[in-house]
C-alpha cells in the first residue's frame, strides 16, 4: 500500500505552504495532492503558483496531484478549474463532477476524490470509462461497503483497472456550505471576511454546551471534531486499498506518515486512540465514534 | 412558472392538487428517497391511486429517487425507476449516476431531472449530467446566491428548478456526512438527516435538552420554543462564544423573490417538505398559487401580501424564514 498526503486544507501563509511541501517531499509520503480545495477567495496562493508549485516538486521521486474545489459557484471558479485541468504534466483530483466533465473531456487522467457522491461499482465503471485511475472513497462509507464495491468491480472484470485510495487520519471533511461558518465565528458576512481564516491555520474548534469537540469550521468547510485515526485498520484494508491517505494538519503529519509506514511494513500493536480520535465511518458506526 | 408541491402521503398528495400545484412530487416507501421516514411516502396501492389522481386532473407527477444505490441493493432502486415509468409518471427525479445510466438507457422517453443531492452548481457540471444521460432539468442546490443563480441560467440552456420554501438545508446537499459522524445514518445513505430514532429530550436543571445519539444539540429556556435537533440548527461554543455555530432554526422563503426567480428563467418553485401535514401542504401551496398567480397577472404591480407571510411564518421553523444562501449576506 502507498501512502498519500491529502490537500492541505486550511489557509495558510504562501511561505509556510512552501516550506511545508519542501519537507513533504522528504517525507514518507509517496503521493502529493496539492492545490486550494475549500475556497477560491485564498489567494496567497494563486492557481498558477499551485500549478508552478506543483510541477517544481514533480520528477523528485513523489506521484504529484492537483486537487480542485469541492465546491464550483461561479463562472470564474470554473475558469480556474480549467486552468487546473489544462496544466499539461500532472493528474489532476476532481472533487466535482464538473472537473471530472473538462478532464474527460480533454483526456486527462483523474482521481475522484471524497467530495464526489460515488457509492457504488455502477458509477466507477462510468468514471473509470471517462480516465479515472484512482478513486478515494466518500469518507462516511465503511470497510464492508468498500468489501462489497470491491467484489462487484472484480465481478464485472475492471478491478485492475482502477486504484483505491481511503483517508485514514486527519479532520474530515463532511459538509460544504455557500455560508463561510468562519467569518461568521468573527460575526463577518462572506463578502467581507478580510480572508480571517488564515488566523486559524488549524480551523476554529467547535464545541457542544458539554465541551464535545464536534466540529472544526475551516470556512465554507465543516470538518469532524475528532481526528479520523484507522492506524490500527491498517491490517483490514489489505486486498481492498491501495492507497492510505493522511490529511496534514500541520508539519506532524510526517510523524504520522512515519508512523504509519512503519505499520504497514513492519507491523505495529494496536495503539489506543486518544480521545478526540475516532474511526467510526470505517466499522460502519457513527463516524465520531471509536472502535476497539 | 411551475409550482412543485411536496406530497409525503396520499392526502397530501390531493391537497396539493386541490390547492393549486402545477406538480407533485413523492417517494417510494423504502430508502430509494431522502425522506425515508415511518408513516411516509407511498407503497404500491396508494402509487397507483396518487397518479391517477394527479392525472385526471391533468397535472404532473415527479416520483423522487434521490439516495444513492447501495452495493448490493441496486436492484431496489432500478425497480424504483421501473415503478416510475409503469405509473405514467411525468419524471424521475434522480441523484445517483448508476440509477440514472440504467434509467436513461432502459427508458429514453422518461423525462430525467437531477435531484437537488447530485449538488450540480455549476455548467461542467450540468454539461456532465446533460451529455451522459441526457437530463431535462436540473434541481439547483441551495447554496447558490441569487446573481450566481442568474449567472448559471444565462450560461446554460438547460431548465433549472430551485427551492423557494421550506427547511433550509444549510450545506450542498447530498456532500453533507454530518448526519452519518453523528448517528451512522446520512441522507445519502440511508435516507434521512437526524433521524429520529436518535433524538432524546430531557428536562434538566439547566433545561430542556435535545439530543442526538446523546449529543447536545440545544438546550432551551422555559420562554424559549424547542425545535427539532437537525445537527446543523444546534447551539455550539467556538472559542467560548455560544451560538448557532452553523444556522439557526429557520425556513427558506423567497416569496419576496419571486420576480427575480421568474426573470432567472427558472422553471419550477419547488416546496421543501414531504415529511410535513396535509394541513402545511394545503397553506404552503394557496399561499404560493396566489404568489405566482398575482405576478402573472400583473408582473409590476407584485407585491408580497402581509397575509401570505404571516401564514408561512407559522408554519416555520423557529416561526422565522430567511432568503437563505440566494441572499449574498446570509453567506
Amino acid at each position: 500500500m502507498k501512502l498519500s498526503l491529502g490537500p492541505l486544507l486550511y489557509y495558510w501563509p504562501k511561505q509556510n505552504v512552501e516550506d511545508f511541501y519542501q519537507q513533504a517531499l522528504n517525507s514518507e509520503a509517496d503521493v502529493i495532492y496539492l492545490g486550494e480545495t475549500v475556497c477560491s477567495k485564498r489567494r496567497e496562493l494563486k492557481t498558477r503558483d499551485w500549478i508552478s508549485l506543483a510541477k517544481e516538486l514533480n520528477n523528485q521521486g513523489k506521484e504529484i496531484v492537483l486537487s480542485s474545489m469541492a465546491l464550483l459557484e461561479a463562472p470564474s471558479e470554473v475558469k480556474v478549474l480549467k486552468q487546473l485541468c489544462e496544466n499539461g504534466e500532472l493528474s489532476v483530483e476532481a472533487n466535482d463532477v464538473g472537473a471530472i466533465q473538462l478532464l474527460s473531456e480533454l483526456k486527462v487522467p483523474f482521481v475522484c476524490g471524497p467530495a464526489i457522491n460515488c457509492y457504488n461499482a455502477s458509477v466507477l465503471k462510468i468514471f473509470v470509462n471517462k480516465g479515472m485511475q484512482r478513486w478515494v472513497m466518500p469518507v462516511e462509507l465503511s470497510r464492508d461497503w468498500l468489501a462489497k464495491i470491491v467484489s462487484d468491480c472484480e465481478d464485472s472484470g475492471f478491478r485492475s483497472q482502477f486504484e483505491i485510495e481511503v483517508f485514514a487520519h486527519g479532520f474530515m471533511p463532511l459538509a460544504y456550505s455557500a455560508r463561510c461558518f468562519t467569518a461568521r465565528s468573527e460575526n463577518k458576512a462572506k463578502d467581507d471576511c478580510e480572508l480571517c481564516c488564515i488566523k486559524y491555520p488549524q480551523g476554529r474548534p467547535t464545541t457542544t454546551q458539554e465541551d464535545q469537540q464536534v466540529f472544526i469550521l475551516n470556512g465554507i468547510q465543516t470538518q469532524s471534531g475528532y481526528c479520523y485515526n484507522l492506524i490500527n485498520d491498517l491490517p483490514s484494508m489489505q486486498g481492498l486499498v491501495n492507497v492510505v491517505r493522511l490529511s496534514p494538519s500541520d508539519t506532524q503529519a510526517f510523524t504520522i506518515l512515519k508512523q504509519y509506514r512503519d505499520a504497514l511494513s513492519v507491523g505495529i500493536d494496536p495503539v489506543k486512540l486518544a480521545t478526540k480520535e475516532c474511526n467510526g465511518f470505517w466499522h460502519q458506526i457513527a463516524g465520531l465514534q471509536t472502535q476497539g | 412558472m411551475e409550482l412543485l408541491c411536496p406530497a409525503g402521503s396520499l392526502p397530501a398528495l390531493k391537497t396539493a392538487i386541490d390547492c393549486g400545484a402545477d406538480a407533485v412530487y413523492i417517494g417510494l416507501k423504502d430508502d430509494t428517497n431522502a425522506r425515508h421516514f415511518a408513516g411516509l411516502n407511498f407503497n404500491d396501492k396508494k402509487l397507483v391511486k396518487g397518479a391517477q389522481y394527479v392525472h385526471d386532473h391533468n397535472k404532473h407527477l415527479h416520483v423522487a429517487i434521490n439516495t444513492f444505490a447501495h452495493p448490493g441493493g441496486e436492484k431496489r432502486w432500478k425497480n424504483a425507476v421501473d415503478k416510475c415509468v409503469d405509473l405514467g409518471a411525468n419524471a424521475a427525479i434522480i441523484a445517483d449516476i448508476a440509477t440514472l445510466d440504467y434509467a436513461a438507457n432502459k427508458y429514453p422517453d422518461l423525462e430525467l431531472h437531477l435531484s437537488v443531492q447530485a449538488s450540480a452548481t455549476n455548467t461542467a457540471a450540468i454539461d456532465f449530467y446533460q451529455q451522459n444521460f441526457n437530463v431535462k432539468r436540473v434541481v439547483l442546490p441551495r447554496v447558490l446566491s441569487i446573481q450566481q443563480v442568474k449567472q448559471l441560467s444565462r450560461n446554460t440552456d438547460m431548465p433549472l428548478e430551485v427551492f423557494a420554501f421550506g427547511s433550509l438545508c444549510i450545506m450542498a446537499e447530498g456532500r453533507c456526512y454530518l448526519s452519518s459522524y453523528f448517528t451512522g445514518e446520512s441522507p445519502n445513505t440511508v435516507g434521512a438527516c437526524s433521524p429520529a430514532k436518535y433524538v432524546r429530550w430531557r428536562e434538566t436543571d439547566k433545561g430542556l435538552e435535545s439530543r442526538l445519539n446523546d449529543i447536545l444539540i440545544d438546550r432551551y429556556q422555559a420562554d424559549e420554543k424547542a425545535g427539532y435537533p437537525t445537527l446543523c440548527k444546534g447551539k455550539f461554543n467556538v472559542d467560548n462564544n455560544l451560538y448557532h455555530a452553523l444556522e439557526e432554526p429557520t425556513s427558506l422563503n423567497t416569496l419576496s423573490m419571486l420576480p427575480e426567480l421568474v426573470k432567472a428563467n427558472i422553471c419550477s418553485v419547488k416546496i421543501e417538505g414531504r415529511q410535513r401535514s396535509p394541513a402545511y401542504v394545503e397553506q404552503i401551496t394557496k399561499v404560493w398559487r396566489a404568489a405566482i398567480d398575482s405576478y402573472k397577472a400583473n408582473p409590476d404591480q407584485y407585491q408580497v401580501k402581509d397575509e401570505w407571510d404571516s401564514v408561512l411564518a407559522n408554519v416555520s421553523e423557529g416561526s422565522q424564514t430567511t432568503l437563505g444562501a440566494y441572499h449574498r449576506k446570509w453567506q
